[in-house]
């Protein structure tokens, strides 16, 4: 193995490198003095070229290839998920280029780049080490991102609370991996799965797995390791919040999926009604179960949408879990097209909350009233993304609600796991409620009298549309993305 | 070419969204456009049909392989009668919210988007796209409702739309159940009605899958106890709202129990006939009884839905072919006079009193001040409580037929629910249009608006529409009854044997 050859199987990531490189240069030289949205658009245009470049030559080669036993694996199907990340990484940066809470262009923008070359790293590969190295490097980001609006306390405490529970959960899953460490000898999720194969209930192993699942837990934002996430939600800078609850979230539940499907092989346990079994699916299926009921629960009584978006990603990521639990090939695919999805879509939504917060103010559902007047296709976006958060056919997260329902159903036995569905259907029945109440206020409600129409700049409005007719497409015609999953 | 209804009406939503905002009239006109193309097109490809016994495909293709979902539309004779009923009340709908000046574009764009759902309901062979249509219509109902509806408006749409969209939900878990059940034996992943029909799900997994199903569509259906969304929706709803909810959306409930629930579960339809019975009459004696104690006017139209749907439902429960024609046939005849009615209440009546409590009416005399109306609502109200030649008349008769010979001490009590209905019609008359209670005086400097001519257009056709069934039931009829005889529903009527 050359370097040469090493450096071309992590071309996009390496391109993402440069790009991230040359923004933080062209803000520095060639944008220095120009207007705010100039050096914005500039920083946005070259970083989408190089996302765009990224993810035509990650989405064009065919490679498998497994380096250093497992450090770093490519996959079409990593490739894949990696093109999905450079997406969302688009969108939000496509969404940022009309945020004016910062002057530091450059390095706004080269953090989100950072932050999505830790999470290309963190889906190629199959080892703990490289995957705890790849996910920090990502937070590390995502921490300062979210503390970026240095004139809002909130966003300071934001950060500091995310950073503070993120750096605990850190230390949980370290713990965690060392145990694997120590049972297996082999940071290699495939050697690690090799050891625990037929061990049974063994307790050195049962801490293992439940560090590990409490550290991902607070990644992926899951009842009870969520509490960090409607204050990160709600302070962060909306596109900083956008892209912690889209592209990390991708590859954090990609690389969940890996770590107990490919790692914890024969450690299953069953989770199915009436025949429980130790292992590591009855844990997810509690924590799925907790967050789906309270996630929903809990965003009824918001008044924020930012907090109550930050809710439903909750209850998202307990049905998420569904598809990491029930452990089948199509589980899997359906689980990556919920979570692609569910992404856009909340870019999207949270695209439409920042238009409104520059316009209004604040993002209290009252600041939305009468926006379908104010601003009708913004209205209409909104209205596509919360029916689709809330799984109204024909948009996307519908049919992937019902991808991963079925497939979660079909996986058990006898219909074992159907405890969940219900559950999870009943929970996505209640989250129709507060949806709608947003778009009540969009479409029922009235403005005051003299409020002014709102101004959807350009590039965010184009974005946020091309958003809506992604929601709209991949809903009545699925098989445009799950033909790559 | 019937695919084509569903095609016109959402073509007609994207017109109207790229119309100018305050241009009223223009959005008016497409809106009435698109509707009378939308029932032409019904007409004539029902029409056309020449079998409608048997279900006729019209458009087939894959959609999403993996889970064997097809874009699938087809139709058979239950179709065809849906279908045309659909056409009616959306022109009917249109003509009677003529006078819609506040925000008329979106108004109509939300209201075609449920019609254009509606159509796919009744066209979709395909389970999950009859799903995705069915929660389609949901949304424009609670927009509709809550923005230009009347009486606690937030309220009642809040309330349908929960109602509708928890009673989808309790589909939905039984669609997921039955398709990884159906997968096992069929060996393919299938969504096709007319394959799913074919399994044969055990008898276990029917016992609970069919009530959660039924259940699911019987609560959109306005089926006791769980109507009790379909009141004060009607009542919150603006005029062409209470309209499409009792003329088509309740419809398409009782579609989804007898083409999804009853036919994909036939054993777990006899194991639960008679609690589908027990409660479609308790609906029947129930609705009818709250009718007449309502002060509201719309109240009293509202229950009288609940009450007539119960017809539906006990025709449905018979599982022989006499009242199971006749619920069909009750689905098409309560459309139209339930639209009627609420044509008369919420547009002829309310939009001019600005009232619908009884005791303002009782001092207006309508009678006399809208004749027009008072006669319609004359005519409307017999035609609901059921006098020959009239499409009610042919429809609750085979219901009660039917029912007669499966369970004849709930018949009986069903004809009580008949006679109250007798009484809170006649009450109804009495106190909204022909007083004697002394009249207050009148304010002679503004008169009524008189009936408008889109306001007798809407009527005349209603009422022609029930009549011709009234007299001539073998227009329908004869797309009924062939369907009833073919083999989709054999399973359902054979009467255990498999």
């Amino acid at each position: 193995m050359s370097y040469l050859q090493l450096l071309q199987l992590i071309a996009p990531e390496t391109i993402v490198t440069v790009t991230m490189l040359v923004v933080l240069g062209a803000d520095l030289t060639v944008l220095r003095g120009k207007s705010l949205a100039a050096r914005f658009n500039g920083g946005a245009l070259i970083s989408i070229l190089g996302c765009v470049s990224a993810a035509l030559l990650a989405f064009t080669r065919l490679t498998n290839a497994n380096l250093f036993k497992g450090l770093l694996v490519i996959s079409p199907s990593s490739d894949f998920v990696k093109v999905a990340i450079l997406a969302l990484t688009v969108f939000t940066i496509l969404i940022s280029t009309s945020a004016r809470f910062t002057d530091h262009v450059g390095e706004y923008l080269s953090l989100i780049l950072l932050g999505t070359i830790g999470l290309m790293f963190l889906v190629s590969t199959e080892d703990l080490l490289m995957i705890f190295v790849s996910l920090e490097f990502a937070s590390f980001s995502l921490y300062i991102l979210t503390a970026f609006n240095k004139h809002n306390g909130k966003s300071a405490e934001a950060a500091l609370k995310y950073f503070l529970f993120g750096g605990m959960s850190a230390a949980f899953m370290l713990f965690g991996f060392s145990l694997l460490y120590g049972i297996a000898g082999s940071t290699n999720l495939r050697d690690i799965a090799v050891a625990i194969a037929g061990k049974g209930f063994d307790p050195l192993l049962l801490i293992a797995l439940v560090t590990t699942v409490i550290g991902f837990g607070f990644k992926i934002a899951a009842v009870p390791f969520h509490l960090w996430a409607p204050d990160a939600y709600e302070g962060a800078p909306t596109p900083s919040a956008a892209f912690i609850g889209s592209g990390s979230k991708v590859a954090s539940f990609y690389v969940l999926a890996k770590i107990f499907t490919l790692g914890f092989v024969g450690a299953e346990g069953s989770a199915a009604y009436h025949n429980f079994l130790s292992g590591w699916t009855p844990v997810i299926a509690i924590v799925a179960a907790l967050s789906m009921v309270l996630g929903n629960l809990t965003a009824i009584v918001q008044t924020s949408v930012k907090r109550l978006l930050a809710y439903s990603a909750i209850a998202h990521a307990g049905y998420m879990l569904l598809g990491v639990l029930t452990n089948t090939p199509s589980s899997a695919s359906a689980m990556m097209f919920y979570v692609i999805t569910y992404a856009l879509t909340t870019i999207g939504a949270f695209g439409v909350v920042m238009v409104v917060e520059d316009a209004t103010g604040g993002d209290a559902i009252v600041n939305f009233n009468g926006l379908s007047k104010r601003a009708p296709g913004l209205a209409l976006c909104l209205m596509v993304f919360l029916l689709s958060l809330g799984g109204i056919p024909p948009l996307a997260g519908f049919i992937g609600k019902f991808f991963l329902f079925s497939a979660v159903v079909s996986a058990g036995a006898n219909l074992g796991l159907l405890w969940l569905v219900i559950l999870a259907i009943a929970m996505s029945a209640v989250s129709f409620y507060y949806y709608l109440r947003v778009l009540k206020a969009a479409y029922v409600e009235d403005a005051a009298a003299d409020a002014p129409p709102i101004k959807v700049p350009l590039l965010t409005f184009l974005a946020l549309a091309l958003l809506a007719l992604l929601v709209i497409l991949l809903g009545c015609a699925p098989g445009l993305l799950t033909q790559f999953l | 070419m019937l695919a084509w209804t569903i095609y016109i009406t959402f073509i007609g939503v994207l017109v109207l969204m790229l119309l100018p905002r305050d241009n009223a009239r223009a959005a008016r006109i497409v809106a009435l456009l698109t509707a009378i193309a939308g029932c032409v097109v019904a007409f004539v490809g029902a029409i056309q049909q020449s079998n409608p016994g048997e279900v006729t495909t019209i458009v087939k293709a894959d959609w999403i392989p993996a889970i064997g979902a097809n874009y699938y539309l087809a139709a058979d004779g239950i179709s065809l009668v849906l279908v045309v009923l659909t056409g009616l009340a959306a022109v009917s709908g249109i003509l009677f919210s003529w006078n819609i000046e506040k925000r008329t574009k979106e108004f109509f764009a939300f209201y075609l988007a449920l019609i254009g759902g509606v159509y796919g309901v009744f066209l979709s062979f395909d389970l999950l796209l009859l799903f995705v249509f069915y929660e389609l219509t949901i949304i424009p109902k609670y927009f509709l409702i809550a923005r230009w509806g009347s009486t606690r408006k937030e309220y009642g749409a809040m309330k349908l739309a929960l109602y509708s969209f928890v009673g989808s939900h309790l589909v939905l878990i039984g669609l997921i159940a039955a398709w990884v059940v159906a997968k096992g034996q069929l060996g393919h992943a299938s969504l096709d009605l007319i394959e799913l029909s074919k399994v044969h799900f055990s008898a276990g997994f029917q016992h609970w899958v069919f009530p959660l199903v039924f259940i699911g569509f019987a609560i959109l259906a306005g089926m006791w106890p769980f109507h009790t969304w379909a009141p004060t929706g009607h009542v919150a709803a603006p005029t062409a709202g209470s309209m499409l909810l009792a003329g088509v959306v309740m419809k398409l409930g009782a579609y989804g129990c007898l083409r999804v629930a009853m036919v994909m579960f036939p054993e777990g339809t006899r194991e639960w006939q008679w609690a589908i019975a027990a409660l479609a009459v308790a609906g029947i004696v129930y609705g009818a009884g709250v009718a007449l104690v309502q002060r509201d006017f719309k109240f009293v139209i509202g229950y009288s839905s609940v009450s007539h749907m119960g017809f539906v439902l006990l025709g449905l429960a018979t599982l022989n072919t006499v009242g199971l024609d006749g619920a069909v046939l009750q689905m098409f005849s309560h459309g139209i006079i339930a639209g009627l009615l609420f044509g008369v209440v919420g547009r002829m009546v309310y939009d001019r009193t600005h009232t619908r409590d009884f005791n303002d009416l009782e001092t207006m005399q309508l009678g006399k001040l809208i004749p027009f109306a008072g006669v319609t609502f004359v005519i409307a109200g017999v035609a609901s409580m059921g006098l020959p030649g009239f499409s009610g008349f042919v429809a609750e008769f085979q219901v009660l037929m039917g029912a007669w010979a499966v369970f004849p001490k709930l018949t009986i009590l069903s004809g009580a629910g008949i006679l109250i209905g007798v009484a809170y019609t006649l009450r109804a008359v009495q106190k909204g249009f022909y007083s004697d209670a002394p009249p207050r005086p009148v304010d002679h400097d503004h008169p009524f608006e008189p009936i408008t001519i889109a306001e007798r257009f809407g009527a005349v056709m209603l009422i022609g529409a029930s009549l011709v069934i009234g007299i001539f039931p073998g227009l329908l009829m004869n797309w009924i009854e062939p369907c009833f005889k073919s083999p989709l529903f054999a399973r359902l009527l054979s009467g255990g044997a498999q």
